[in-house]
């Protein structure tokens, strides 16, 4: 195999029809569609009386306004995507609430109407007389119990989950030094540019369901479907065209609006488009980020860590859809790349009256960093030690991998780190960051940071060379923006001999792809990637053999290259890959590039039928990958700002990143992914916060008043890669989707903190927060 | 009003906002809604060749008036217009759902603008959200636009 393409800056292939305003999104497919609305709780905390719907079913256009009881799944709790034996009070929402609301924004009647003004014109004359009950909102109010988010539930405690590893307790107290911290960290949102939408079909004739839906997760959306609506799977085909982000909350099993459209769709001989405002996505949509840490280490005189004992209560939002995987996440990732030889990590995630959460870019990782270099900056400074010198003598050395944490990662397995050079990452951050700048109220700040990347449990890609000699390859995760096409293109180019411009990608359509789990947790790339390694791998085995039998060669002499099967060392003798196809479907065909190519060839006489036992027509294969475990990514970020003392702007003078995600498919690719991380990471980490009251309403549920950056806060960001190969699959490769967020709250925190001289102990930052804490900290 | 070059006539609702008209009544898609209040951008389109949001304006006051939206800068069968090159040259794009406000908001900035100074582009691309690119590529982009302009 050559490798022309994997590793190369190749241009994108999907950027053409996005640039001419042809790119199709969810939104975009109207085809005759009704149009919907959903009526949301505006309590955070309510029982729900009644609920008065005949006037709004009333108004002329609309077609039908649902409530809970006219669902048949009416009063089946939505399920819990990934249950824990530790979730021990796991509860779900239905899709509509009929008695109790318990946030903002969740779903209670659904209007479906000839357009999407009457929809809302229909939902306005909705009556629904609720009771407020007394709400929960922060994460301490919830440990503290004083009121129950939901009744059957004590304490407020979904799941409470406790590791050891080693004997903290008498690591602790044989330390020569211990040190306390409280840290908190505040929700955020992910806030993708195109907010969600579902669009479906149902076809009486074809009998067959057809959703589109700006999911992350196509094929468990359809699995779903699938289920609840009685249906085979192969009845039902999901779709996710160009998704406008994603970050993680886009995947999600389910929203009420995954079910009511398909359903309204097929109650209503319709299609039934839903499309969410920019409002309620941001009650609606999973949120994530809020958590609250105790922390306690012991160390000694040089600074290394010789206890860790990290207790954090989870702010689960109203309900557990997802799971625990976010403060398993977090309890995994504290350590981080450095050696806590004592850990013990206990976490609660607790009930509020807020939005859900799930993973967001990130996912428990931000603040798993935070926590472990708060604490390294709150040793150096007790030791009055340079804080690079204390991370230097606590970081995991390069002969150390494969490295046990001895903790539980969110696949079930231990958290291993299969290979890495953390060291040298921090030592290139350093080198690329340079003298520090001159002024007053300038501060650095550096961290590095591990992450698990490429879960599985696994994907698969299907390849098939046409007749024309182009390539279609298919896989079932969705892209959101991460170049998917261009990449997959580039392996199944290198196997094939073929141009990256001859592969044809379809990705998140289980029309051409069945199988497959989602576009999350940085995976796509490690599983997704491989399995079209694997695919397109057998696709030229099985070019080889086919041409060998015309060629009268060993099929171990033949190579792919040029889009021809030729004979290693003479190139002029073979056939090209367009005529292989021809060739390995015995009956041929009539038309087609390769046709006239092939039928210069004559079969060689061989005694049995064409197809040979065990031989399938057609040239193509479908391949899978299932990881063994996760591929460990890390890098490390370092920046100087400054603070203006009195108006406390925050300006990011120098950000450097050195980034290991193993060998990279595409440098341009994973450029973006990290820039755009880091701008996430800064608007988490100084500008967005979620304003909630204490009645539970999101103050600032609009792009006026949740601050999200614009270019003028974003500087430019320096990039340099180490590529340390996975040895977990063929290809070497890790995941590079959420690195760049992970660090930045800790670097902002660690360098805000020096160039002030106030300690920073909570995320989000603001000019506000910073102000009132140098308010205190003068009083 | 006029789109792309062509007559149109007025949506019957006069509720009907701009944005949704191109999108729903003309079928160009390509001018996207990120927000709805006027903040995001993805809803740029030029209004007398100058940048305006689109939903924050009814369709019936783009009566009289030239709207171009992304669909107008080059047609399918014609090479991308210079600042869609540059966008796809510089990788300013990623999930693509920004991406025709952006074009559209440059396009209007470098006719201000033919040569910016990167305080003008910060400027020119100042009222547009992008989540996904960080904006570095957006800016190089921009640079490599008046580039090709000029050319
Ligand atoms: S949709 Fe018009 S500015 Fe956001
Ligand atoms: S490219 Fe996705 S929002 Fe800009």
């Amino acid at each position: 195999m050559t490798t022309r393409w994997f590793g190369a800056k190749v241009q994108r292939v999907e950027d053409d029809r996005l640039l001419r305003g042809n790119g199709h999104f969810t939104d975009d497919i109207d085809d005759g569609a009704l149009e919907s609305v959903l009526v949301r709780s505006p309590f955070a905390h309510a029982r729900i009386n009644s609920i008065d719907v005949s006037a709004a079913r009333a108004l002329p256009g609309v077609s039908a306004v649902y409530l809970a009881a006219d669902l048949p799944f009416g009063q089946t709790d939505l399920p819990i995507l990934i249950p824990h034996p530790n979730l021990t009070h796991g509860r779900t929402q239905r899709c509509l609430a009929s008695d109790v609301v318990r946030y903002v924004g969740e779903a209670v009647a659904f209007v479906v109407a000839e357009n999407r003004y009457i929809a809302e014109d229909a939902a306005d004359l909705v009556e629904v007389d609720y009771e407020p009950l007394p709400v929960v909102i922060t994460p301490e109010a919830s440990a503290a119990a004083e009121h129950l988010v939901h009744d059957d539930v004590p304490g407020n405690v979904a799941a409470e989950m406790i590791q050891d590893v080693g004997d903290v307790q008498s690591a602790l107290a044989a330390a020569p030094h211990r040190k306390r911290l409280h840290l908190r960290f505040e929700r955020g949102a992910a806030s993708p540019m195109e907010a969600r939408a579902v669009w479906a079909r149902w076809s009486e004739p074809e009998h067959r369901l057809t959703v589109y839906d700006s999911t992350q997760s196509p094929t468990s959306i359809r699995g779903g479907l699938a289920v609840l609506f009685r249906l085979p799977e192969s009845d039902v085909d999901v779709i996710a065209p160009d998704v406008g982000g994603g970050f993680g909350p886009k995947i999600m099993l389910f929203y009420p609006d995954e079910l009511l459209v398909p359903f309204a769709a097929m109650r209503l001989g319709r299609p039934v488009k839903w499309t969410e405002d920019r409002q309620e996505h941001f009650t609606a949509v999973n949120q994530e980020r809020g958590q609250v840490h105790e922390v306690e280490v012991g160390f000694d005189g040089d600074g290394r860590v010789l206890a860790l004992d990290d207790d954090f209560i989870h702010d689960a939002g109203a309900y557990t859809p997802y799971g625990i995987i976010l403060p398993i996440i977090t309890a995994a990732q504290v350590p981080g790349p450095y050696r806590v030889p004592n850990y013990r990590v206990r976490f609660r995630d607790v009930y509020t009256n807020a939005t859900p959460t799930s993973p967001y870019r990130g996912a428990g990782r931000p603040h798993a960093c935070f926590a472990m270099e708060r604490t390294l900056d709150a040793i150096a400074a007790e030791l009055a030690l340079d804080r690079i010198e204390v991370r230097r003598r606590n970081l995991i050395q390069s002969d150390q991998f494969p490295y046990e944490v001895g903790v539980a990662w969110q696949d079930g397995n231990r958290v291993i780190y299969d290979s890495g050079n953390y060291p040298a990452l921090v030592e290139r951050a350093l080198q690329m960051l340079g003298p520090r700048p001159d002024g007053d109220h300038i501060g650095m700040g550096l961290s590095p940071y591990v992450e698990g990347t490429g879960v599985g449990p696994y994907e698969g890609a299907h390849v098939q060379v046409l007749v024309s000699g182009k390539v279609i390859a298919a896989t079932g995760i969705p892209s959101q923006g991460q170049a998917h096409a261009t990449a997959w293109a580039q392996i199944v180019a290198d196997r094939l001999g073929v141009d990256v411009g001859d592969v044809e990608v379809t990705s998140g359509d289980t029309r051409k792809f069945q199988w497959g789990v989602g576009t999350f947790a940085s995976r796509g790339a490690v599983t997704a990637g491989n399995a079209m390694a694997v695919a397109a791998g057998m696709v030229a085995e099985k070019a080889k053999h086919v041409a060998a039998d015309f060629l009268e060669v060993d099929p171990a002499d033949l190579e792919l290259a040029g889009g021809a099967v030729r004979v290693k060392g003479s190139p002029d003798r073979g056939i090209p890959l367009a005529a292989v196809a021809v060739l390995a479907n015995p009956m041929r065909y009539a038309f087609g590039g390769g046709t006239e190519a092939a039928t210069q060839f004559t079969a060689r006489p061989r005694p049995g039928p064409p197809l040979l036992e065990g031989q399938e027509p057609g040239l193509e294969a479908t391949g899978y990958f299932s990881p063994v475990g996760s591929a460990w990514a890390a890098g490390c970020h370092a920046a100087y700002v400054r603070v203006d003392p009195k108006t406390f702007r925050l300006e990011i003078l120098k950000y450097v990143v050195v980034h290991d995600c193993g060998r990279l498919i595409n440098p341009l690719v994973v450029e973006g992914q990290i820039e755009g991380g880091v701008a996430q990471g800064i608007g988490g980490a100084f500008y967005e916060r979620l304003a909630y009251d204490a009645d539970g309403q999101l103050r600032n549920a609009s792009f006026m008043e949740f601050l999200m950056p614009y270019a003028t806060e974003i500087p430019e960001i320096e990039i340099d890669h180490i590529e340390t190969p996975s040895p977990l699959n063929p290809l070497g490769i890790k995941g590079a989707g959420e690195a760049g967020v992970i660090p930045v709250g800790a670097v902002i925190a660690s360098a805000v903190e020096e160039a002030l001289g106030i300690p920073i102990t909570e995320m989000p930052l603001s000019p506000l927060k910073l102000y009132e804490l140098s308010q205190a900290q003068t009083s | 009003m006029k789109v792309n070059g062509v007559a149109q006539p007025a949506p019957a609702d006069p509720r009907r906002l701009l944005s949704d008209h191109l999108r729903h009544d003309l079928g160009l898609t390509g001018t996207h809604v990120g927000c709805e209040h006027g903040v995001c951008g993805c809803c740029t389109v030029l209004f007398d060749g100058a940048p305006v949001r689109s939903c924050l304006m009814l369709a019936v006051q783009a009566e009289g008036h030239d709207v171009t939206t992304i669909e107008g800068l080059a047609a399918s069968d014609e090479p991308l217009h210079p600042v869609q090159q540059a966008f796809h040259e510089c990788h300013g794009l990623q999930c693509g759902f920004c991406t025709p406000g952006f074009v559209m908001s440059v396009v209007g900035l470098l006719h201000e603008h033919p040569d910016p100074t990167p305080e003008q582009v910060d400027e020119g691309i100042s009222g547009n959200l992008c989540r996904c690119t960080g904006y570095a590529s957006i800016r190089r982009a921009v640079r490599r636009a008046a580039e090709l302009t000029q050319k």
